[in-house]
């Protein structure tokens, strides 16, 4: 059998940390970084005695999470343990959610190349974040740093209704976006504050029952979930037509040899003695709780998407991808704000700016310099200070260094020359160099002007105004 | 004047009138702890100098006329698993022997308040589990009317050392009859309150559902003094309810006038001790003659309750202790060489054998497949006892029983029997189960001159009815004008 005989089957438990100012059972800072262990108190190190309590910003955005994602909120919940011991989880359990998450049967509309697909979610629950080991790289035992323990996350929890690596790809990326507009998590994946827990299975196309799935733990950047969704595809086909079976385990992702490897096997299944926490009291919503935040969300990407079109007057394809990201989305409508030049604006975000992330490997939160920056930048080409060609050398200095542009033109020595003597001069120079350009254009080859204004821009070192430069060739090559 | 005879209500009198001072007070208490310790052994730690100290200080502001707390001065002994900052909190378990607490328990924090003294942190079972003292890692307590018997448990050090006047008063905690069972077998009283009333914040955790911290006194009245003093909502414990403050030293009328006693006929069955059950008996009779209307009532779902309270406490106990693991604090092994020994071998070696069979029971009733079958089940009977007792208190004001089925036994009787040893608690862990308010008072000594206790429940949040009718026949009896801890031998 093909590859084309095989139908992918995945589905994803995502955990986003979300972006209390404290963390869940106590008041110590979420912050990431600090020096270890500066960021805990007795009772997010589990000493003998503490007890938690629920802060109740974790079940309000979790609350928004669910209602952005169409879920049902639950107005009788409760916070369940999650027993196994490990260095990182310092009461032995993880508080969690077992048989009542706050929201459930939700979903998300994602948009693939065969039109929009509805993606089901299961849940979405709150829990606590362990905390972190540091391996001693000479083997020497561990280190560890409590800071993380306790810090609020969610997981979304998908039914496995994604059919690529691709389509796994929209989903998260449209769930991210969701969870930014809502600002419920700042999704960070570089900083682990998003990472995914990716179920992969196969079947032969038509097949009513799922194959055995695999579980790859922990993953945190887009790359690495397509590339591990299409080795472990590739693997478990390979032993199916091998006349093999898939054994249900548990596999971390090598992003260096780009290998998945076993970590535990069904056998080391851990029974993780889920039970009611006695130390917290039940979660019970009102109607009027839940209305009160279903109203005050924020304007989620489809309708920002649908207002673009009409307000900018952008294309289809420029309201997605500037909407599918919050951070680009709100730097797009800042920017235009300031330089009311929409077009522009969507134009070096979808193209330069868009251009340099893919490059440098950034996120769009990773974007060093601001909107004001950017619409600076649009209003300097505008006046013709820059030409564009400049632009686009401020746009790499904004990355690297970010300040006013002016002040990078001014620094560079990049200011146009606009000055009509200097102008002519080069002009001039130009002509005289290059008698068969002169020769050819007057011979009806119009191409050469070109080649003439190029040799001006080298001269000036892009500096030159190209339309003054232009027109003045023009002019003198009549004469 | 014996000094360690008095209540603590006739110790604040003494000081009102300045008839004595906290540090005669404190040196009185801590020449008793040098005379009789060595008998008693109901300390695990002692902070008899620092005690000085701080009765000094009150003193001296008393002196000056500068404001001090009503009960300021008057010295306490602390169960040893409430945590306290700066001394020793180890729970009577190897696993921490030398644990000091960074923070106070909301209770502790509640009497540095009060400007009470505390001389010290009293015995009790490993992590408050069993009901004999007798698992306590360091040394086994002894009850003050024989020697040779149990002070009963787990906060037997605290009931011990009130009964042997080693001080005035004591914090207990009770999970099952913790404090009540022991307070009956040291002829001393002992309330265990309704669940949330008080924090338990800082109280280490045995069964989360179920531990309540409450008073160990010498009469009634202390009882009421000290329910006031740690009473009361608190931010840090989720459990602690919103109840409106009360003085409860204001419900002590000396009077049961019409008040219904319900007598459930379950908790005279097989098990309970003759003379017990006699002495209770008589004890009704005096209700009867001071105007009470008792009547015998059921609550027969009782019977499973001593099954329910072990599968709920060792389920949530074996969760409870998980933190326990030889990383951050606590006992390590010396013996390791991968992760899976550092836990394995320094739970083995910091857990005694008690503590450990619990944590087996626990995670054994919580495991996949036997969950519905045991946790989910007690669940459901822990409903139904609920609703038996709703139930009840829907007839009666209080319900009467006795403490225990018997008085104190022998030491080591029993402590190689755990079923035996849980059949102690029978009468008292229905109560836990319920989270409803039990005291336990003395009311006689049968014929070996051991104390039998007197157990009354109330309706939730109801401790001042409660503490009423506790009250009125502690004044009837008189039991501490007729009957005294002799220490034999």
């Amino acid at each position: 059998m093909s590859r084309e005989d095989y139908e992918v089957v995945i589905g994803l438990e995502v955990h986003a940390e979300l972006s209390t100012k404290t963390k869940i059972f106590c008041s110590c800072p979420t912050e990431f970084g600090g020096e270890p262990n500066t960021h805990c108190c007795p009772i997010c190190m589990a000493m003998p005695g503490t007890l938690p309590v629920l802060n109740e910003k974790v079940v309000e955005y979790a609350v928004k999470a669910g209602l952005a994602t169409n879920c049902e909120i639950s107005r009788d919940s409760k916070n369940d343990r999650k027993n196994y011991f490990y260095p990182d989880l310092p009461k032995a359990y993880q508080i969690s959610q077992f048989d009542k998450p706050l929201c459930e049967k939700g979903y998300i509309e994602i948009e693939t190349e065969e039109g929009t697909k509805k993606i089901r979610l299961t849940r979405i629950h709150i829990e606590e974040d362990a905390g972190k080991l540091n391996h001693d790289e000479y083997g020497r035992g561990s280190l560890v740093d409590l800071n993380r323990a306790g810090v609020p996350l969610i997981e979304i929890v998908s039914e496995p209704d994604l059919r690529s690596a691709n389509e796994t790809e929209i989903y998260l990326r449209k769930l991210k976006s969701i969870l930014e507009y809502i600002e419920v998590s700042d999704c960070k994946m570089q900083e682990g504050s998003l990472r995914a827990d990716v179920n992969v299975s196969v079947r032969k196309k038509g097949a009513k029952e799922f194959g055995t799935r695999t579980e790859m733990k922990n993953m945190n950047s887009f790359r690495s979930i397509v590339r591990a969704i299409e080795y472990e595809v590739e693997r478990q086909i390979d032993i199916i037509e091998d006349g093999g079976k898939i054994e249900q385990e548990t596999l971390r992702w090598d992003d260096v040899s780009g290998k998945t490897f076993t970590m535990r096997d069904k056998e080391d299944a851990q029974d993780y003695r889920y039970f009611p926490d006695p130390d917290l009291v039940a979660i019970r919503l009102s109607d009027e709780y839940i209305e009160n935040i279903r109203k005050a969300l924020p304007e989620l990407p489809e309708s920002r998407r649908i207002r673009y079109l009409e307000e900018y007057k952008l294309t289809e394809k420029e309201a997605r991808i500037l909407t599918s990201s919050k951070y680009l989305s709100d730097l797009f409508e800042e920017a235009t704000k300031i330089s009311n030049n929409p077009k522009a604006v969507v134009n070096w975000i979808l193209s330069d700016i868009s251009k340099t992330l893919n490059e440098k490997e950034l996120e769009p939160d990773q974007i060093p310099f601001t909107a004001e920056n950017l619409a600076e930048l649009i209003a300097l080409i505008e006046k013709g200070t820059i030409s564009n060609t400049i632009g686009k050398k401020v746009l790499a200095e904004l990355f690297e260094n970010p300040k006013s542009p002016s002040k990078i033109i001014e620094e560079n020595g990049w200011v146009q020359i606009s000055d009509e003597s200097a102008i002519k001069e080069v002009v001039l120079k130009v002509l005289s160099e290059n008698e068969q350009s002169v020769a050819d254009y007057k011979a009806g080859k119009e191409k050469a002007l070109g080649f003439l204004v190029g040799q001006a821009m080298k001269q000036t070192k892009g500096k030159a105004n190209p339309q003054m430069l232009n027109k003045m060739f023009i002019e003198e090559l009549k004469k | 004047m014996n000094i360690t005879e008095l209540t603590v209500h006739e110790l604040k009198e003494k000081l009102d009138k300045k008839e004595l001072t906290s540090q005669e007070i404190t040196k009185a208490y801590i020449d008793r702890i040098n005379e009789k310790e060595k008998d008693v052994d109901a300390f695990i730690t002692l902070t008899t100098e620092e005690a000085m100290k701080q009765a000094k200080e009150i003193d001296e502001k008393r002196a000056k006329g500068e404001k001090v707390s009503s009960y300021a001065g008057i010295p306490i002994g602390i169960k040893d698993n409430m945590c306290t900052k700066g001394v020793k909190t180890t729970c009577a378990s190897k696993m921490l022997e030398n644990f000091i607490s960074p923070y106070n328990a909301t209770v502790v924090e509640k009497l540095n308040n009060e400007e009470i003294i505390s001389l010290g942190k009293l015995n009790m079972d490993e992590f408050a589990m069993g009901g004999s003292t007798e698992y306590s890692y360091f040394k086994k307590t002894k009850n003050p009317w024989n020697l040779n018997k149990v002070p009963g448990g787990s906060s037997g050090g605290s009931a011990a050392a009130v009964a042997a006047e080693l001080v005035p008063f004591a914090l207990g905690s009770d999970t099952g009859g913790s404090i009540r069972q022991p307070a009956a077998f040291c002829g001393v009283v002992g309330l265990k309150p309704t669940y949330g009333l008080v924090s338990r914040y800082g109280l280490v955790a045995f069964a989360s559902s179920l531990d309540q911290i409450g008073p160990i006194t010498k009469d009634v009245e202390d009882s009421a003094i000290l329910l006031n003093m740690i009473a009361g909502h608190d931010s840090k414990d989720t459990t602690s309810q919103e109840i409106e403050r009360k003085d409860y030293t204001k419900a002590l009328k000396n009077d049961v006038k019409g008040l219904k006693i319900g007598i459930p006929k379950e908790y005279f069955g097989e098990g309970i001790n003759k003379e017990v059950k006699e002495k209770i008996f008589e004890a009704v009779e005096k209700y009867k003659e001071l105007g009470a209307i008792v009547e015998e009532c059921s609550i027969d779902v009782a019977d499973y309750a001593l099954a329910t309270y072990y599968i709920i406490a060792c389920a949530e106990a074996s969760s409870n202790l998980g933190r326990f693991d030889g990383i951050r604090y606590g006992y390590r092994t010396k013996e390791f060489e991968n992760l899976k020994d550092i836990y394995r071998n320094s739970r083995s070696e910091g857990f005694g054998q008690e503590v450990k069979r619990r944590i087996i029971l626990g995670t054994y009733v919580l495991s996949s497949g036997y969950y519905d079958a045991y946790y989910k089940k007690a669940q459901k009977v822990r409903t139904l006892v609920k609703k038996q007792f709703a139930d009840a208190f829907k007839k009666y004001d209080v319900i009467l029983t006795p403490t225990a089925p018997t008085v104190a036994f022998n030491l080591g009787e029993r402590s190689n029997n755990p079923l035996e040893m849980y059949l102690a608690d029978i009468c008292t862990v229905p109560v836990n189960i319920a989270g409803l308010p039990g005291i336990s008072i003395p009311i006689s000594v049968d014929k070996q001159g051991m104390p039998i206790g007197l157990q009354l429940i109330g309706n939730y949040f109801e401790e001042e009815k409660l503490l009423n009718a506790a009250y009125t026949l502690e004044q009837a009896i008189k039991f501490r004008e007729n009957y005294k801890p002799e220490f034999k031998k």
